[in-house]
């Protein structure tokens, strides 16, 4: 079950021509593919279109009504290679991933399919994460759609341009026989908006159609001699045969004057900025008429060289807007002009920064730059002959405001493993340690700082096997459970038991991808209707020959935890030794008990509730506690005594009592200062009355020592 | 380059309407409900007839990192305006922080100018990760960002939110959405605001109870400090117990009337506590040591080496074993701050589980002193009581047994004063002391630091250790300052550098240049 539903909202999915759809992005892509009667879906979650796979998968039952098959792939790749439906046969098919790593995952896949070609069209949606609030390396997708001549759309961010990319972007692909690609940013993801709506479209010709009349044509196989054709086949028909498409469909847009002096190209994806900036720069008004010349495109690859030249007449210079490095789109342009002769300055990367995400800021400076320098009379005269505006100086915060990268969320299983394996450390010194993709990984980050390095999803004991000859210490690597099934069972459990590695496997199974919402995967103990879970992952590691597999049912008995660690790391197995610890993650666990614990309590059931608290005299203020867990509801509290110099350590009412402090208070030998109180709710008449009489009889004890001495009383 | 070509056009008079959209960024923490919060705001405006654009950016901010909503409107016209995905600096009219050091941060990033932005704080602080995890007090100031918002925001508005919402049953984005329409900055009427809750469905009644707190005070336009502590000292004053008890406190009472002024508070909390600990007797004793400090102290520099002895002594009396845990954990007085902790329904039950991990040393510690000592001088015996105690163990102390256990222990404390612990932590104090009078009688300031050195033995077992530890090689680094001017100044960097990290890292670094100028004639005081 994921972390977000989108239940309610997928009914919006099934209005008609005349409505009008409002919403976010995701749901928008969504509806925009069945009324562009696309006949299957599917893909891989990783933000920003994480969403857009739990739209589809809270919408499996309109699209299984509409004859459209969903799938939720294993990768990225599986998601990619999925598209081979639309090569021979006249179906309309779609997928989503993150790029660049999704796109690099599924980059096999994708030139296949861009060599063979395809008949129905063949739409990937790319959510590019990249700027702020991105999980990943800064990389941009657009080198892929350049490397095997797929088409890459970068639609205006708002709602109507974007549906309206998804139909272009089917028929430019079936117009030029190749894969399109459509890329959303992580804003526009989620940035809301409305749009009319259409009717939703069965697909004309569905996957069972296809299987009851099935085709093959081996000139669309990646064979040689067929390879060398497809290579040219690419050149010399798809080629000219999209960028006539683009051109007679007016895939790109122009805004603004004819006339005008100078002129802004764009990528469709920076359009708002842009014209925000020429707002703040009174060249543009609140509807977006600008009196500076924008070529918008909205396709970034392939660029038509005739159109921009259009564009370009008359202007004496131009200003390419393309966000990230390095910079195709500019280059690709400067030497269509050099080659041109035409005799006009290209400006871009020399205005506006190399690398970085272009924020408001960015633009603003970029644009006036440009325009300084280009045509400085455009700019009101505030701008041209600028007054020393007087802005107050502020104190440096710099110092003062701490950094607040994401962590382990209160509760999560994962905290008592990596308190265990600091533990160990702590025993057995530092170790070479490889992390993962995943939410694991916020495990080397303060205050644990385990791990070295990240390689890809899956990855993480695949990227220790140099070191898996072994040697003094041996090494450890981290693998969630989604990247256990997304790649790692065979590119990092394998290849480990195939060379008799002599590491340590750490597969932390939260029972969820959880890290990039928690999406269901083949280990999930949840029964889903329509998906098949329950496969444990200790028995796929044992199936692919590993010998030594210890399986942990509760990680967060931290003592439990570091025992096996160490007999891990001293056992003489040969080969490599793997720990699955599993615990269900807290984010989902609470959405799925909550509501029927409180039912239950409503009900009269008996219900224990569990949290932690600290005894503030007992605490000295050291947060020995905190550096082996780093929980959110587990924070200090500065007392109102003057013999404390230190802030306390304090839990708060977020607490979900997970055990984590209490075990690892234990297992370190912190201090007494935890306890753990359970509220019991409907208590049974027996230990009802059996609680009062303890507790009058605790009474009294207190009572009794409390008279024979003296004491002050404290609240 | 052709950059003098003119254009034909003229500047364009800049569009009135673009003074009419509004932006809205929130800054929260992960988990705080700032979705929920756009939602409403998002709902309110169409109600009022605007057309809004929100944004988020969600992927693993939503992990408890920082994380940005961004919000544009603008009254609906025939023709849908253009809006940006992101705020940009110098251009927010509103700036809603969940949480002090994000107002801080949106001050950085330039969100908050004093021509525009309304900032709306919430005046809590969910502290990261950096700031809890220093063994000393690694928290932010947030007067530093009080100041800055004082000074960057065109009108500031910050209290605590997340508490009111507590308080009421519900999110602080209840409470920021009541700041936020209380605040006036958006142009609508209260009744909207509270439909948009209505609408949302769940948990209405809880939320419009926080939303009507948050409102009411924005409407008074509140500057509230963040507040620490719920502990009032003046509560803790009153003694309790048998009358001749009290009798005696009070004669105990009357000796701090003969300390100096500006002593006599810290003496009384120092009396206090040790009495507390122990006894009366040994309150007497605490007194006795003050005097001897007093007498070495200088009117001339306001006793402060009377002062930061009132409460170090205290400290170090009133150090924790074993009698002191099991004595906390069973009084009455920490039964009911545990009720009201966690505070149990009417007719339920609560359970209540402590966790104690003793090892040999605490065993030894609590033994007569001489039998202690020579066990704890055999490897062999100490090995073998670890065997038998080193153990995770958990006491349920809502149970009679359990309680029993610690309650007795708690009792034993009357026969403190012969056991192993209480030999090694007089001897320790009475050198610390003696040390600390010697640097005294050289430099009065280093005296004082001296004292203040204690500050770092805290904490149990292996962190008690390494607390001993830095005490002592701060204390080494002393030895070697003393005598020279900046002495004092040194001594307190030594102490700071110690507290900073868990290993000492900075301390071995700060010593590592102490030990480059000092022990040698006269090198460093040049600068």
């Amino acid at each position: 079950m994921a972390e977000r539903s989108f239940a309610k909202e997928v009914q919006k999915l099934k209005i008609g021509e005349g409505e009008t759809f409002s919403g976010e992005g995701i749901l928008a892509l969504t509806k925009a593919l069945l009324e562009a009667g696309v006949g299957y879906v599917g893909g891989y979650q990783g933000a920003p279109i994480s969403h857009l796979m739990d739209v589809l998968a809270d919408a499996e039952e309109i699209l299984t009504e509409l004859g459209v098959r969903y799938e939720a792939n294993a990768s990225e790749a599986a998601a990619a290679a999925m598209l081979a439906a639309s090569v021979h046969y006249p179906i309309r098919g779609a997928v989503t991933f993150k790029g660049p790593v999704g796109v690099n995952v599924a980059s096999d896949a994708l030139a296949n399919l861009s060599s063979s070609g395809v008949t129905g069209g063949a739409l990937v949606i790319i959510g590019e994460d990249y700027g702020e609030g991105s999980s990943i390396m800064q990389e941009r997708s657009h080198a892929f759609a350049m490397k095997s001549q797929m088409w890459l759309l970068d639609p205006r961010p708002n709602l109507p341009s974007i549906v309206k990319s998804v139909h272009q972007g089917f028929e430019l692909s079936e117009a030029s026989n190749t894969p399109v690609m459509l890329m959303v940013r992580i804003r526009s993801c989620h940035v809301t908006g409305s749009f009319e709506a259409r009717d939703n479209k069965r697909p004309p010709f569905t996957v069972k159609d296809a299987l009851a009349t099935p085709r093959s044509d081996y000139a669309r196989v990646v064979l040689p001699p067929m390879s060398y054709l497809q290579e040219h086949d690419k050149i010399n028909n798809r080629w000219p045969a999209a960028q006539k498409h683009i051109v007679e469909n007016k895939l790109n847009e122009m805004f603004g004057p004819k006339e005008a002096p100078v002129g802004i190209v764009l990528q469709g994806g920076m359009y708002n900025g842009v014209i925000r900036a020429l707002q703040r720069l009174g060249l543009a008004d609140i509807h977006g008429e600008t009196d500076v010349p924008l070529y918008v495109l909205n396709v970034t690859y392939p660029l038509v060289n005739d159109e921009f030249f259009e564009f370009c007449e008359g202007k004496s210079a131009v200003l390419v807007v393309e966000e990230g490095q390095p910079e195709f789109i500019e280059q690709a342009l400067g030497a269509a002009l050099y080659k041109s002769g035409r005799n006009i300055s290209l400006h871009g990367k020399d205005m506006l920064p190399m690398a970085g995400e272009y924020t408001g800021q960015v633009m603003l400076d970029g644009l006036e730059a440009f325009l300084r320098k280009a045509a400085p009379e455009m700019l009101p005269a505030r701008l041209r002959a600028p007054n020393s505006e007087e802005k107050p100086a502020l104190p440096d915060l710099s110092k003062t405001v701490p950094i607040r990268p994401p962590g382990f969320c209160t509760g999560c299983p994962e905290r008592p493993i990596f308190a265990a394996i600091k533990l160990t450390e702590q025993e057995f010194g530092k170790h070479q340690i490889a992390g993962d993709i995943g939410c694991h990984l916020f495990a080397t980050l303060p205050p644990f700082e385990i791990g070295g390095s990240t390689m890809g999803y899956g990855l993480g004991p695949a990227s220790n096997a140099a070191f898996d000859g072994g040697g003094e210490k041996r090494s450890i690597s981290i693998l969630g459970d989604g990247g256990f099934w997304h790649n790692g069972l065979s590119s990092s459990i394998g290849n480990a038991v195939y060379n008799k590695s002599d590491g340590v496997i750490v597969v932390v199974d939260n029972f969820y991808s959880a890290a990039t919402g928690g999406q269901d995967v083949l280990s999930s103990r949840a029964d889903n209707p329509t998906k098949a879970t329950g496969h444990p992952i200790a028995d796929a590691v044992k199936g692919v020959g590993v010998k030594w597999v210890r399986q942990l049912d509760r990680t967060y008995d931290v003592p439990k935890m570091r025992e096996i660690l160490k007999e891990a790391l001293t056992t003489d197995h040969v080969g490599p030794k793997v720990i699955v610890a599993s615990s269900e993650c807290m984010l989902n666990k609470q959405r799925r008990e909550k509501p029927l614990m409180n039912k239950a309590i409503k009900e009269g059931r008996r219900v224990e509730k569990p949290r932690f608290g600290v005894d503030e005299d007992i605490c000295t203020g050291d947060h020995a506690c905190i550096r082996l867990s780093g929980c959110p509801s587990l924070s200090l509290k500065k007392l109102d005594d003057p013999l404390r110099d230190d802030p306390v350590a304090s839990i708060d009412q977020s607490c979900v009592g997970c055990g984590n402090c209490g075990e690892v208070a234990d297992a370190a030998v912190l201090c007494p200062s935890f306890f753990r109180a359970e509220v019991v709710h409907n208590p049974g008449w027996l230990e009802r009355k059996l609680g009062n009489l303890r507790s009058k009889t605790i009474a009294w004890l207190q009572d009794r020592r409390s008279s024979t001495r003296i004491e002050f009383a404290r609240t | 380059m052709a950059t003098t070509t003119l254009s034909e056009l003229k500047p364009r008079q800049p569009d009135l309407a673009l003074d009419q959209i509004i932006k809205v960024a929130i800054m929260a923490v992960g988990g705080q409900g700032g979705g929920v919060l756009t939602n409403w705001v998002e709902d309110c405006a169409h109600r009022n007839g605007y057309v809004v654009q929100a944004t988020s950016v969600a992927g693993v901010a939503q992990r408890t990192g920082a994380t940005i909503y961004y919000m544009e409107m603008a009254p609906a016209s025939d023709r849908k305006p253009v809006f940006s995905l992101m705020p940009a600096a110098g251009d927010v009219d509103i700036l809603v922080a969940a949480e002090m050091m994000e107002a801080g941060r949106a001050i950085m990033r330039g969100f908050v100018t004093p021509d525009r932005t309304t900032l709306i704080a919430s005046s809590h602080r969910a502290l990261a990760v950096s700031e809890k995890m220093v063994p000393g007090d690694g928290i932010a100031d947030s007067e530093e960002v009080i100041a800055a918002a004082e000074i960057a925001a065109q009108r500031f508005i910050a209290f605590d939110m997340e508490k009111m919402a507590v308080d009421a049953g519900s999110m602080i984005s209840a409470s920021l959405f009541g700041a936020l329409a209380g605040s006036g900055a958006l142009p609508f009427e209260r009744e909207s605001f509270e439909a948009a809750i209505k609408a949302s469905g769940r948990g209405v009644e809880a939320s419009l109870r926080a939303f009507a707190a948050g409102f009411e005070a924005a409407a008074g336009g509140l500057v509230e400090r963040p507040q620490w502590g719920q502990t009032k000292s003046d509560t803790a004053n009153a003694p309790r117990g048998p009358s001749h008890l009290v009798e005696k406190w009070q004669a105990l009472e009357a000796r701090t009337e003969a300390l100096p002024d500006n002593v006599r508070d810290m003496a009384l909390t120092g009396l206090r506590a040790v009495v507390d600990f122990q006894d009366l007797d040994y309150g007497a004793e605490y007194l006795d040591r003050l005097d001897q400090v007093l007498d070495h102290d200088d009117p001339g520099k306001d006793y402060e080496l009377t002062l930061e002895a009132a409460k170090y002594i205290a400290k170090a009396m009133a150090y924790d074993d074993v009698f002191r845990v099991a004595d906390l954990k069973t009084r009455g007085s920490r039964f009911a701050r545990v009720r009201n902790e966690i505070s149990p329904a009417e007719g339920t039950q609560m359970k209540l589980t402590e966790f104690m991990h003793p090892r040999a040393e605490e065993v030894v510690g609590i033994m007569p002193s001489k039998l202690g000592r020579r066990l704890s001088a055999s490897e062999k015996s100490m090995r073998l009581i670890d065997r038998l105690v080193n153990k995770g163990r958990r006491l349920r102390t809502d149970r009679l047994l359990p309680f029993a256990q610690l309650y007795i222990l708690g009792g034993l404390r009357k026969y403190r004063r012969g056991t192993l612990r209480h030999a090694i932590e007089k001897e320790h104090m009475e050198r610390w002391l003696e040390q600390a009078l010697n640097y005294r009688k050289l430099d009065y300031a280093l005296g004082v630091e001296a004292l203040r050195n204690r500050r770092l033995v805290k904490g149990y077992s292996d962190t008690h250790a390494r607390g001993l530890s830095k005490f002592d090689r701060v204390m080494e680094g002393v030895a070697l300052l003393a005598g020279r001017d900046d002495a004092a100044h040194w001594c307190k960097l030594l102490r700071e550098a110690a507290l900073a990290d868990e290993k000492g890292d900075q301390l071995e670094g700060a010593l590592k240049t102490v030990r480059s100028f000092a022990g040698q004639p006269e090198t460093a005081l040049q600068n």
